[in-house]
């Protein structure tokens, strides 16, 4: 997308809403901003509808705040707690149906690659852990298993949050919640392990409470994405509405779960990926195109 | 690959000289996408749909379709069709019968997105007990799901509908999906001359601008929809917003009748409309029916056909008068429900004299005796 296209024709400067014009003025588009710029610019997302202290806003505002080109990336999402969000976040979003998110973007992007040969269009899909590890999971894995060049990224909140804390497959193991009320009898899934056997370039798992780290891997997932294969990133992102957490405790925790060995960061490259990486990121190839911001 | 050159649809369709080709309906599938300048078909095996879709993958390999794969279910299959749609391409696929079933969330997605997807169904029976035979009830699940809904009798007619398909939901003022239904095994695995034009011409492209919704390629200005969720949030804009959307999809189904009357040359074909007793039908019945108004013409009953082509939009007002004053009008089916019947009755002056038979199902063929047998039945 050309950055001219999102300009305010004079006739309307008066009567468009202030946020508009902040990204309009100030926005990411064409930037290349990454984590440790947010609050210098007008970010992607605006007032949103989720609960204090929800981690999956907080996972969001930082994926969003690491696209490497969001004037070219389309967000396909699915039903859940993101699903509220997306309306207000200013990038094409598809929100179809609940689990069919990987399908859908692998439809976005084949269509893409043909209009748009020569220019980079990133598809990321953006969804929950019931989307994703559950109700989806056949075709996340598909899709995988196909090699679309789109990047997944799961908020993994460990429940079905937005429908009142029901069970998933990323719940943790004893955990009593709805529709397992004697507590959890399986072990939370090992998609990140799935997903380096289904095929991914790419796979990681972080969480908001290292943010640096976060929007690196987001960010490698998506450059990868782009020329190598299929990437996974999971973002541990705790509920607190449904769990029963102090909304400022969030961060809290999520180390407190890094302390007890029940959640680590984790990283998987692919030999493919890894040269991909380290031409990229020694700066010998450029990441398919200069962000307009950066044109000298 | 043959060079093809982009010609008009009205040429496609009225002026090209046509050709005589004994094809099979799958087969007919393929001459049509052959000639639809396609850009995305996505596939799923089915019976009996399989082999139309393997046609449409040698079309890929030959380069009449740019780009072409087998998805990992029906469901997924239409989920990917939506997001290449959206994205602004031309997408073709074709299911039938339990895959339809499996698909069926996506339906109303797909006329609530506003996507021009093109799929042929190629109908047959739905489990339980497991039947892979010809039936068509699952247009029954489909007439409410906002696609327009076309019925083809024979391979040309599939042919033909199939083309004219793409150029009716890619106009703006309609912009919906379109099914194109043929009677599995009846028409897909038969074989028929057909009028074709060469395939040495093809439609234009679609034009993704000619859409009532942006494609989605940040290629406009990515506003935010809205300040509050759409639709999910319980206060009266959100329900009006919804219901508008929904009454908007039902004013665009009425807007393609016009298209669909100056493409298919009506919603419904007659023959001999005059006579006392009307058979009304769709797909290969009225094949059926065809030949049993000619046994019982040479008997001297007054018989005559009405031919349905297009079931959404329906023909009302064409039915309603034809339908008028008869002593009977008799509706011959290839399922249980009897759907047909219903939407008949609905809409008659005097449902009491539309006969909601014979039906066959399960698989069952439908000589045309069944239907002379209740032409005199009725007139006894």
């Amino acid at each position: 997308m050309s950055t001219r296209i999102v300009s305010i024709a004079p006739a309307f400067e008066d009567v468009m809403p202030k946020e508009y014009k902040e990204l309009v003025e100030n926005g990411p588009y064409g930037k290349d901003y990454k984590v440790t710029d947010l609050g210098k610019y007008k970010e992607l997302i605006e007032e949103h509808p989720l609960c204090a202290g929800c981690g999956l806003a907080l996972s969001l505002r930082l994926v969003l705040g690491s696209l490497p080109s969001p004037e070219d990336t389309v967000i396909v999402g699915s039903t859940g707690c993101s699903a509220l969000v997306f309306p207000q976040v200013g990038l094409h979003n598809v929100h179809s149906l609940f689990g069919n998110q990987n399908a859908v973007a692998s439809g976005i992007k084949r269509a893409l690659s043909l209009r748009f040969p020569d220019q980079v269009k990133d598809v990321v899909v953006v969804a929950g852990d019931g989307a994703t590890a559950d109700i989806g999971l056949d075709m996340v894995m598909q899709s995988w298993f196909r090699r679309e060049k789109i990047a997944t990224i799961m908020l993994d909140n460990e429940a079905y949050a937005n429908t009142g804390g029901q069970e998933s497959g990323m719940s943790m193991e004893g955990t009593v919640m709805n529709m397992a009320p004697k507590g959890k009898v399986f072990p939370k899934a090992d998609l990140p392990k799935v997903a380096e056997a289904a095929g991914c370039a790419y796979v990681a798992a972080a969480s908001p409470s290292r943010p640096g780290k976060l929007g690196k891997v987001v960010r490698r997932a998506i450059l990868i994405a782009r020329e190598v294969g299929p990437t996974y990133v999971q973002l541990l992102s705790p509920c607190p509405t449904n769990f029963k957490t102090k909304p400022s405790d969030t961060v809290v925790t999520i180390k407190a779960r890094e302390k007890e060995k029940r959640f680590k960061q984790y990283e998987y490259i692919s030999d493919d990926a890894r040269s991909f990486l380290s031409a990229l990121e020694d700066g010998k190839r450029s990441e398919g195109k200069q962000p307009e911001g950066k044109q000298s | 690959m043959l060079q093809q050159q982009v010609r008009s649809p009205d040429y496609l369709f009225f002026e090209a000289e046509k050709k005589k080709h004994f094809l099979s309906g799958s087969e007919a599938v393929r001459e049509a996408i052959r000639k639809a300048n396609v850009d995305v078909a996505i596939s799923y095996p089915i019976t009996p749909q399989s082999e139309s879709m393997h046609l449409v993958g040698d079309l890929f390999a030959e380069g009449y379709v740019k780009e072409y794969f087998r998805g990992e279910n029906e469901f997924a299959v239409m989920s990917s069709v939506s997001g290449a749609a959206m994205a602004g391409v031309r997408v073709f696929t074709a299911t039938g019968g339990p895959g339809t079933m499996r698909a069926f969330e996506m339906f109303p997605v797909w006329a609530g997105s506003r996507l021009p997807i093109v799929c042929a169904f190629l109908t047959r029976g739905i489990n339980s007990p497991l039947t892979i035979q010809p039936d068509t009830i699952e247009m029954a699940f489909l007439l409410e799901t906002g696609m327009l809904m076309l019925h083809a009798e024979t391979a040309q007619d599939l042919h033909d509908m199939l083309l004219k398909a793409f150029i009716v939901a890619e106009k703006t003022e309609v912009h919906l999906p379109v099914g194109v239904f043929a009677d599995g095994f009846f028409v897909t695995h038969t074989k028929e001359i057909l009028q074709i034009p060469d395939a040495d011409s093809k439609l234009p492209p679609y034009d993704p601008h000619c859409a009532p919704v942006p494609p989605m390629d940040m290629e406009s200005v990515p506003v935010r929809q809205m300040r509050d969720p759409f639709v999910m949030k319980s206060n009266f804009i959100s329900y009006a917003a919804h219901a508008s959307w929904q009454q908007e999809i039902e004013a665009a189904q009425e807007r393609s009748r016009k298209h669909l009357e100056r493409y298919l040359g009506g919603l419904v074909e007659t023959e001999h409309e005059d006579a006392e007793v009307l058979l009304i039908t769709s797909g290969t019945a009225v094949s059926q029916s065809r030949e049993a108004m000619r046994l019982c013409r040479q008997e001297g009953l007054s018989v005559g056909l009405v031919k349905i082509k297009s079931i959404r939009p329906f023909p009302s007002d064409e039915l309603r008068r034809l339908a008028a004053g008869k002593y009977a009008v008799i509706v011959p089916e290839l399922n249980r429900v009897g759907w047909l019947a219903k939407e008949l009755k609905a809409r008659v002056d005097d449902p009491r004299r539309v006969i909601g038979a014979p039906r066959v199902f399960g698989g069952m063929t439908m000589p045309a005796h069944l239907i002379v047998d209740e032409i005199r039945r009725v007139l006894q």
